[in-house]
């Protein structure tokens, strides 16, 4: 079909349509693309998912219908349970200790003129790196004498060694220090970016009005900064509820293991789902990550909000 | 316009393309990407055509981690192979999903095949038939670094055949530092790695047990025999000190760095062992119990003909597969991968045995156990964690045995309802 033809036959119609109508047809248009896309690709399979859930789909034999049945195992199963507190403990450890550290980071790095862009680029490149990899540069930190980094400069000073990874109640945290670490870059940028749009004139009216700067920090700076904090912890709460890469790379040959301490939600997931093949269980693990991802984010956007 | 004319000319290249294809009848192969695996099939398929100029052979290969999704989606397409390579342990969910048919025994006939290959091949027979061949099997045995046997006034000529000596071997080549932490590991241990299969099909038996009893549909290994088999393992990190897990991460990388004087590791990891410049290693069979019994653990990727190949396809379908799992085939895949051949009488040649890489290994097929893994990964997670309960958790080994036993017949009675 040729663009010509098309207007040619279409011609009659389009010069009867007012400006305003003809504008809002080439607005769809072009909407028509995004909105087709994310039909097909990100509504379409998420209605899929739901569907799955009450099936015992196993990719090799067509799915049949088993209404709550997944649902029912997942509540009675406690490696859910279990994988269920690892997620929230990656919240709740990990989204405060980033934003504590970056809010950190950023208030003072704001002051510093010396080699400023420098300093900031030092704290973003970790936020370029592959996940993977540097999953994999710390899972060697983590080692045991004598190729541990950590665990060589404990045994040189005579302490006694850490097992990190190798431990139930150490590994979480060892799994989530990496990760915050990666995130930080991007929380500092964009705390940065929400201190300089506080205009100066506010800073300088506290000042002579002779405020301490604890009194400002609490004052003038946190309250000003609530759009960037409620962006931030919304960012930052999906990130650690959907985190993956690192715990799957850190400890590649027992995933979040062991013994599961470091499991989150879309590991289990993706171990039902493609070494056990268990689609539709795994479907199911699906919608309530997605439930509780929703929940999150409404009572967050809802605290958050300006009151 | 564009689009008849584009419309005519796939029409026409789909009629030209129909025309040539309509001598040979060209059935497809798919396999996973590994590169000498891709390399010797592509020599066997070139010798084939060559005896065989009706039929073409096309090879397709995926990566591994998609493999078994894709063959199972396009079979259900209608799309897809006509010989298909399949790891043993996952026959049942082939069958299952009636992707993959019974061999006609017009074609292989059980008694042959009983007779030519090793007994391990029994895990591709489902009732009276067979669903596949294999042209190489894996097995295990005892990897040891010379040089440290050397150092610790051992004989590398000499390497252990009894546990009693294996474990008296490692506590003399173990080393620790001033604080205790082991620098040098006298054995490897790695559940993730190959030991899960070591204490399953050998080190349970070698006390008396079994590991599955009903075609390994029922644990049986919560009883003296597995215990006495945990205990061992554990023990070796407990009180004998001469292992950790996680030392040096991986049990092959121990051994690769150097630092573990010895490893239980397959065939397949011939081809990374072989790269090692720093120090000789040899191969030894896995070491016998007090009483002289031994035990093995193989595995093998069979090949087996799919639902979709029919009519003519069928037979030239099953004249490939008999072609791939012939002696010759087999030499080839020695050649090219290092993969033991299935049949004995290409296996056990008097240069073979007389290999001292390949001899312990193919030693041990005769008396190998294969495992019918309903899910693997998820069977030897219950390995992995039943150690780590007892060495991070600080359970008893009874206690954990116990529990690795509900875990696995749960997963093994979810397999059987599928």
């Amino acid at each position: 079909m040729s663009a010509t033809g098309t207007e040619a036959a279409a011609g009659g119609l389009w010069s009867r349509l007012s400006l305003s109508q003809k504008q809002v047809l080439w607005a769809w248009a072009f909407l028509a693309v995004p909105v087709l896309f994310y039909t097909v690709i990100r509504f379409w399979p998420t209605v899929q998912a739901f569907y799955l859930s009450a099936t015992d789909w196993n990719v090799m034999r067509p799915a049949s219908y088993v209404g709550f049945e997944n649902y029912r195992r997942l509540w009675s199963d406690p490696l859910f349970w279990q994988v269920f507190r690892n997620t929230f403990a990656y919240l709740l450890l990990g989204t405060p200790i980033s934003l504590l550290l970056s809010f950190v980071v950023a208030y003072y790095l704001d002051r510093v003129r010396f080699m400023h862009s420098f300093i900031r680029a030092l704290y973003f490149l970790p936020f370029l790196t592959t996940a993977a990899a540097m999953a994999w540069v710390w899972r060697w930190f983590y080692q045991p004498v004598p190729i541990g980094v950590i665990n060589d400069i404990l045994a040189t000073f005579g302490l006694p060694q850490q097992p990190f990874l190798r431990s139930t109640t150490q590994a979480l945290p060892a799994v989530l220090a990496p990760a915050i670490w990666a995130g930080l870059g991007f929380q500092i940028i964009i705390f940065l970016a929400g201190l300089r749009a506080i205009p100066s004139t506010y800073y300088e009216a506290a000042r002579i009005d002779g405020l301490s700067e604890g009194a400002i920090l609490r004052k003038i700076t946190i309250p000003l900064l609530k759009p960037t904090l409620v962006f931030l912890v919304v960012f930052s709460s999906i990130g650690f509820l959907r985190i993956f890469d690192q715990v799957y790379n850190i400890n590649s040959n027992d995933p979040g293991g062991p013994l599961n301490s470091t499991k989150p939600l879309v590991l289990m997931i993706y171990q039902t789902a493609f070494s056990s093949y268990e689609m539709g269980y795994a479907a199911a693990q699906t919608v309530v990550l997605f439930l509780i991802l929703l929940v999150i984010s409404l009572v967050q956007l809802r605290i958050m909000r300006d009151r | 316009m564009r689009l008849k004319h584009l419309l005519a000319s796939v029409a026409m290249s789909a009629t030209v393309l129909a025309a040539t294809g309509a001598k040979a009848v060209e059935i497809e192969y798919w396999q996973y990407v590994f590169e000498t695996r891709v390399k010797a099939m592509d020599q066997l398929i070139q010798k084939f055509q060559a005896a065989n100029p009706d039929i073409k052979v096309k090879q397709t290969t995926f990566p591994y981690a998609d493999y078994q999704t894709k063959v199972a989606a396009s079979i259900m397409a209608g799309q897809g192979p006509d010989v298909v390579q399949l790891f043993y342990g996952w026959t049942d969910n082939f069958i299952s999903g009636k992707m993959i048919q019974p061999l006609r025994a017009s074609a292989f006939p059980a008694a042959d095949i009983e007779r030519d290959f090793f007994p391990i091949v029994s895990a591709m027979k489902r009732g009276n038939d067979y669903y596949g061949l294999p042209t190489a099997v894996r097995s295990l045995a005892l990897f040891y670094n010379k040089k440290i046997f050397k150092d610790a006034g051992l004989d590398p000529a000499n390497p252990p055949k009894t546990l009693d000596e294996f474990v008296a071997a490692a506590e003399k080549t173990a080393k620790r530092d001033g604080g205790g932490n082991l620098t040098q590991a006298g054995v490897t241990m790695d559940m993730t790695g190959q030991d899960h299969q070591w204490w399953r099909e050998v080190l349970i038996r070698q006390n008396g047990g079994q590991p599955y009893t009903d075609n390994d549909s029922k644990v049986a290994y919560n009883d003296e025999a597995g215990l006495k088999a945990l205990t061992f393992y554990i023990d070796l990190q407990k009180t004998k000190k001469v292992g950790q897990v996680g030392f040096m991460d991986e049990g092959q990388a121990a051994f690769r760095g150097g630092l573990a004087a010895m490893t239980i590791d397959g065939t397949f990891r011939l081809g990374s062992f072989n790269t090692i410049k720093a120090f000789e290693w040899g191969v030894t069979e896995l070491p016998a119990n007090a009483k002289g019994e031994r035990s093995n653990y193989a595995s093998y990727f069979a090949n087996a003909i799919t639902t979709k190949a029919q009519g003519e396809k069928l037979a030239a379908a099953e004249k490939f597969l008999a072609y791939i799992s012939s002696p010759e085939a087999m030499k080839v895949w020695l050649e090219v991968v290092g993969e033991l051949p299935a049949r004995r009488a290409a296996a056990l040649t008097p240069e073979n045995l007389a290999n001292p890489i390949y001899g312990p290994f193919l030693k041990g097929l005769e008396y190998a156990h294969t495992t019918e893994f309903k899910d693997e990964m998820a069977q030897r997670q219950v390995a992995i964690d039943m150690v780590n309960r007892v060495l991070i958790g600080g359970e008893t080994p009874k206690d954990s045995l116990a529990k690795a036993a509900t875990a696995e017949q749960a997963i093994l009675d979810r397999a059987a309802k599928r």
